[in-house]
């Protein structure tokens, strides 16, 4: 079963910073526990995405890669 | 049975350095004009508050002019510092090369493969940083030097400030000088 995202951020084709800045101001409008899907095609994204969780304390429920499209669901911190 | 400590042994137990606590806070001295310094310093600065790092820039001497609004034409009070607005036009927009500038069509090229690529110009950087609350504080003695008023410069900055309060700012936190 899918795992129900609250939004899907499209950065395809963005590089470096802007997958993380989009997916940081995105989460700022979202409640804890909540989650986003974010599809990059941007490779430096898979260790920032687990650089930036790791930082955040928002957790990387779930990274996979298909077709060239990497895809990361986030999960807002409780705080 | 109890071991006793010396006056002397409590003393230096005390007296135990202790490493100062590193603040989750990130100062950038931004001194560099050229366009690949300033794009690394944006790129920086936004991602580190995207982190939830208390981030400030600290503009100084040719770091300045990219906060100077776009436009503003010929800035300064007397003909050397009219000169220099007009060999050094402020803003994200005009920056060049620290190599293969060829006269700004490095720049150019750059730009273009920047776009090509999803790379977010300066421009659009600075608007981000602003947007994800970076502190950006323009260095009032290069503004007095350069000739520069608060009105030349770009509005969501901070207020002026010296040496000092940036030093002040960059006790126990990361720094970089770029």
């Amino acid at each position: 079963m899918a795992i129900a995202v609250a939004q899907t951020l499209d950065v395809k084709g963005l590089s470096c910073p802007l997958p993380i800045l989009r997916t940081a101001k995105a989460m700022m409008q979202m409640e804890p526990g909540e989650r986003v899907e974010v599809l990059a095609t941007d490779p430096g994204s898979v260790p920032d995405f687990t650089a930036w969780c790791t930082k955040t304390g928002n957790a990387l429920v779930e990274t996979s890669q298909a077709d060239g499209v990497f895809r990361f669901v986030v999960e807002k911190a409780q705080r | 049975m109890t071991a006793t400590i010396t006056p002397e042994a409590a003393i230096l137990t005390e007296a135990a350095p202790q490493p100062p606590p590193v603040k989750d806070k990130l100062v950038i001295f931004a001194w560099s004009g050229e366009l690949d310094k300033v794009w690394p310093t944006l790129i920086l600065a936004t991602t580190s508050a995207a982190m939830g790092t208390e981030t400030i820039v600290f503009f100084t001497f040719w770091g300045l002019f990219p906060l100077v609004r776009e436009g503003r034409g010929i800035t300064g009070q007397n003909w050397m510092q009219k000169m220099l607005a007009l060999m050094n036009k402020g803003g994200t927009q005009h920056l060049k090369l620290s190599k293969m500038n060829f006269a700004g069509m490095g720049p150019a090229m750059m730009k273009s493969l920047a776009k090509k690529n999803g790379v977010a110009s300066p421009h659009e950087l600075l608007e981000a940083a602003q947007e994800m609350g970076v502190k950006l504080i323009p260095c009032q003695m290069t503004m007095d030097m350069m000739g520069l008023t608060r009105e030349d410069l770009i509005d969501g900055i901070e207020e002026p400030a010296g040496a000092t309060t940036a030093l002040l700012e960059a006790q126990g936190a990361n720094t970089l000088f770029i």
